[in-house]
């Protein structure tokens, strides 16, 4: 068992005990390899069903939309920006929450390992950096850096930017590394090129919106894609439905996207659509220096309007 | 019914022969994962795969399907008036589907065709179609056919039945439809030693290794299953997307939409799911199923209660463990089933004591 | 187009129709417009197929409903307010709500469009011979009512059914629907009518003040094994009619009630109707309240 697992279940068995909050949300093992399930846990005997390691890459902050009571939430670095940015749109009250920081080393890729390894995967774990598999085939290992997801192997956030209380010492942040690579790519492409990209990329999609309700930011009671007055998008596989579905969305995270990866981890089609969301997200950065989540004290980029604020985003 | 070694060397020569009286449909991997296609000229069911990523459902019931066409052109004398919308309903064979999904296609059937209605679309398409299956001899660790009345070598809903070997496979000619695609393939040769499957079948069986606990549910209280409490505990983690429901080979709900263009428009139906909240919303804006808790509810209670008790033909599900492998939460159908049935039996025990 | 629009455009198709495609609408054309309430929300629709073949067809009950359907825009699912015994129409009350009825009420007598029916189950009629009948309406959901109203004062029916009693209301006088059918039925001994409304100014209201289950509390006839109540109405006003038809001693197996749910199909397959094991619109939408107990409260 992982030290942070440890430390979980004794603040969380803490917390509880206390009365400093009526549940504490985070995760529990899941029944297959690589996938843990998002939980509650309101009484102290139960803490024991909190895990954590590399397979929680779920984003919790998506629990906390409208909650009333006050609850102690597990939170990574990306879960801790978004938990900022709910707070910052009133979806929930920074008092009502008792923040478990946990100082993220990454999130395993599962389809990354369900390529490399041969055979099915029965089993994984980890340690020392290290992924080990276990398939019908036999055993292999990996490299833990090799088979994380994409967003955490660029991520420069690892440690929570909010917490009431650490699970351990926070993490080194990554410096090296180039955020927004594949983006750069992407706008190198010809307008032809990037269509054709666009076109292959979401082809798939079979517009069982995981990638919006596992997102944190898609807390629309209605969301545009479901109005029927006036109705904005039509409802079949029509390629143009299903663009606008992406496109708008990613417009409508423009500012708040914290890259956790959430979206692309649900699709069960393995769609990249953080790609859209991750243009947005540079260019808030190129534009206005802005990334969210970082901080409870200044309004989102395209929250406020300053005399010296670019006309580049004005289309 | 007649079983018939198809050496390999007769395969692609005989699916070329097919191809006269069939389109021919089969896996074909796609990026990272397998699913079913109209096969292209030349082109070969590419059987190395342990299931499809989506179910082929879509084979009789695509996502989006129009259903009726019409002109709004006040000049055409036929304006708004709707007709069925011309489809090619030729002859297809459907090569490789798995056992688990056949079975799902002769449950879902009973939705579609009924005493009172026949619904066109997904008939026509079925009965269309030729299906020849590929047996499981090496099952997912996921699949738990074998507790849904299914099984790796499970021939409901199947015209013919293949197991591949080394160097030639194995047919189980089941139906009479069955019988025609064997002759226009020209496969033909009779196979002496017929137990050879059935040994087969015990042992791809004794593969399956994960199970769901159905056993009390038809008997279960279904006000009491209802109103449990684990509910809340199983529902917590939904995030209310359709992957469950549109992977799933045994659902069926649709939505129906009008879409227009200029002067012609058509009637449409897509697929549609009971885990989005605008599925059940009335026009007033109540929604009688208004939490993320009553629409996890709704499913599975309809694949393990509601069904169970209309058809008395087991659950609705066939144990392919698709929602498993990609419930992006990980909630489990074998777990929630255990949940029901072991409240079933608790609910019978105080039943009996009282 | 949509994808399945383009696909395979070089065969060549053969148009394979079912004798009978439960989708496909009879057409309809719009015969008569009534605007039935003062606030202008409520119209009455008289429909006269467009092919005489299919009103045969369209054979119905008392109690079922048949999908509105509009091509370009959708369908609606609708009680049908005329009655088996009125021919040569149908007629739909409609509430001005959504895509479809908003766009309904801005058609015009002479427009075409299409009826798709009858669907559901019907009141129980075979059962209510020789029964004492109460029914309990609210507000625009006295459709079905009408229907079955009119049949049952039929000279042809009328003898099959004991004695008859309806408690009807509205917000206001100018809401009550068909109001010379009203007037008529008041003036008839073999009916008794009990018509109340929420609240008026007008100093001439003749009939009844209050809310419905009051008003069926004071004027309803005692139940038996012998009566059945046939309620329909807004959720609020079957809420606090049940308790009072429990006191007037109708058994829940004599309490009939019409359900509402979203529907597409109409026909039982598309899944979104579901009140448990039940669909409303083909097991439905008619079901006693003993059997609304025994289902989840999914509607």
């Amino acid at each position: 068992m992982s030290t942070y697992t440890e430390k979980i279940r004794e603040i969380a068995q803490r917390l509880l005990k206390e009365c400093r909050v009526e549940m504490v949300i985070g995760f529990r093992k899941g029944s297959v390899p690589m996938m843990n399930e998002p939980c509650f846990v309101r009484k102290p005997e139960e803490v024991d069903a909190l895990v954590w390691d590399s397979n929680c890459g779920i984003n919790l902050a998506n629990y906390l939309t409208n909650r009333k009571e006050k609850i102690g939430i597990v939170a990574k670095g990306c879960d801790s920006r978004n938990i900022v940015n709910h707070i910052l749109e009133n979806k929930i009250k920074r008092e009502q929450l008792v923040i478990i920081g946990v100082p993220c080393q990454g999130m395993i890729d599962k389809r990354k390992i369900v390529a490399m390894a041969q055979g099915e995967v029965l089993e994984v774990t980890e340690s020392d950096g290290q992924v080990h598999v276990k398939t019908a085939a036999g055993d292999q290992t990996f490299d833990k850096k090799d088979v994380l997801q994409q967003n955490c192997s660029v991520c420069v956030h690892r440690n929570p930017v909010i917490s009431d209380e650490m699970v351990a010492d926070p993490v080194e942040e990554q410096k090296d590394v180039d955020p927004y690579a594949d983006v750069a790519a992407l706008e190198a492409m010809t307008t032809d090129e990037r269509w054709a990209f666009f076109d292959d990329l979401l082809a798939p999609c079979i517009r069982c919106y995981a990638c919006r309700n596992a997102c944190p930011l898609c807390y629309c009671p209605t969301c545009f894609v479901d109005e029927a007055k006036p109705q904005w998008v039509g409802k079949s596989q029509d390629p143009i439905d299903v663009r606008t579905f992406h496109l708008l969305r990613a417009y409508h995270c423009a500012g708040r996207c914290t890259d956790c990866g959430a979206c692309e981890r649900a699709c069960p089609m393995g769609i990249n659509m953080r790609l859209l969301t991750k243009k947005l997200n540079k260019d808030c950065l190129d534009l206005y220096g802005w990334e969210a989540g970082l901080s409870l004290d200044s309004r989102p980029a395209l929250d406020v309007y300053k005399p010296n604020d670019t006309n580049d985003s004005i289309l | 019914m007649k079983v018939i070694k198809i050496e390999k060397s007769q395969w692609s020569p005989g699916l070329e022969k097919l191809r006269g009286a069939f389109r021919l449909i089969g896996p074909v991997k796609e990026k990272t994962w397998h699913d079913f296609q109209e096969l292209a000229a030349g082109q070969m069911p590419d059987l190395a795969f342990q299931n499809t990523r989506l179910s082929p459902k879509s084979l009789v019931f695509p996502q989006s399907e129009i259903m009726l066409d019409y002109s709004l052109d006040k000049k055409d004398p036929d304006c708004n008036i709707p007709k069925m919308a011309e489809k090619d309903y030729s002859p297809r064979a459907v090569i490789g589907i798995r056992p688990c999904d056949a079975k799902a296609l002769a449950l879902v059937k009973m939705n579609f065709d009924t005493d009172e209605y026949q619904d066109p679309y997904w008939l026509n398409l079925y009965n269309a179609t030729t299906f020849v299956g590929l047996a499981c001899d090496a099952p997912c660790s996921t699949c738990f056919c074998t507790s849904t009345g299914c099984g790796p070598y499970h021939e409901e809903g199947l015209d013919v039945l293949l197991a591949e070997r080394e160097d030639h496979f194995v047919a189980k000619v089941l139906t009479d439809k069955g019988a025609r695609l064997m002759d226009s393939a020209g496969w033909s040769t009779a196979l002496p030693d017929a137990a050879v499957l059935d040994q087969a079948k015990s042992a791809a069986e004794g593969k399956i290794v994960s199970k769901i606990e159905t056993d009390g549910l038809a008997a279960a209280d279904t006000m009491a299953l209802h109103g449990a409490d684990f509910w809340e505990d199983i529902s917590f983690a939904c995030i209310n997307c359709g992957t469950c429901t549109f992977s799933c080979p045994t659902c069926w709900c649709f939505d129906i939409q009008d879409e227009t263009y200029g002067k012609k428009g058509v009637r449409m139906r897509n697929w549609d799911s009971c885990m989005f909240p605008i599925f059940t919303v009335h026009t007033t804006g109540h929604n009688p199923r208004d939490t993320k808790l009553a629409r996890l509810r709704q499913r599975f209670m309809h694949k393990l209660k509601y069904f169970v008790d209309k058809y008395d033909k087991g659950i609705m599900c066939v144990g392919c463990g698709r929602c498993v492998r990609q419930c992006p939460v990980n909630i489990d159908i074998r777990n929630i089933s255990k949940l029901m049935n072991n409240l079933a039996s608790e609910a019978r025990c105080a039943v009996q004591g009282s | 187009m949509p994808v399945a629009a383009q696909q395979r455009p070089e065969r060549t198709r053969s148009r394979e129709e079912f004798v009978q495609n439960p989708y496909l609408p009879y057409p309809v054309r719009i015969d008569d417009i009534t605007v039935e309430s003062e606030d202008r929300n409520l119209k009455t629709f008289k429909f006269v197929f467009l092919n005489p073949d299919d009103e045969a067809k369209f054979a119905y009950r008392a109690g079922q409903f048949a999908e509105l359907s509009i091509a370009g825009v959708g369908e609606i699912p609708i009680g049908i307010a005329s009655s088996p015994v009125e021919k040569g129409f149908i007629k739909f009350t409609i509430n001005k709500a959504g895509v479809v009825t908003s766009h309904l009420h801005n058609m015009q007598v002479g427009d075409i469009m299409g009826v798709r029916g009858p669907l559901g189950n019907w009141y129980p009629w075979d059962l209510l011979e020789g029964k004492n009948v109460l029914i309990v309406g609210g507000g625009f959901a006295f459709t079905t009512l009408r229907s079955s109203i009119i049949y049952m004062l039929d000279p042809a029916n009328r003898k099959k059914f004991n004695d008859i009693n309806v408690v009807y209301g509205a917000r206001s006088p100018g809401m009550l629907l068909y109001k010379n059918e009203l007037i008529e039925w008041e003036k008839r001994d073999d009916i008794n009518m009990h018509i109340t409304v929420d609240g008026t100014k007008d100093p001439d209201w003749k009939y009844n003040v209050g809310f419905v289950p009051p008003i069926t509390e004071q004027k309803a006839p005692p139940g038996d094994e012998n009566s059945y109540a046939i309620v329909c109405g807004p959720p609020i006003m079957i809420k606090f009619t049940q308790p009072v038809l429990e006191k007037l001693g109708y058994d829940h197996d004599h309490i009939i009630l019409s359900l509402e749910n979203r529907m597409k199909c109409g026909i039982g397959m598309c899944g979104r109707c579901g009140i448990g094991r039940e669909l409303v619109c083909k097991d439905g939408p008619v079901f006693t309240l003993a059997q609304v107990n025994r289902t989840p409260k999914e509607y």
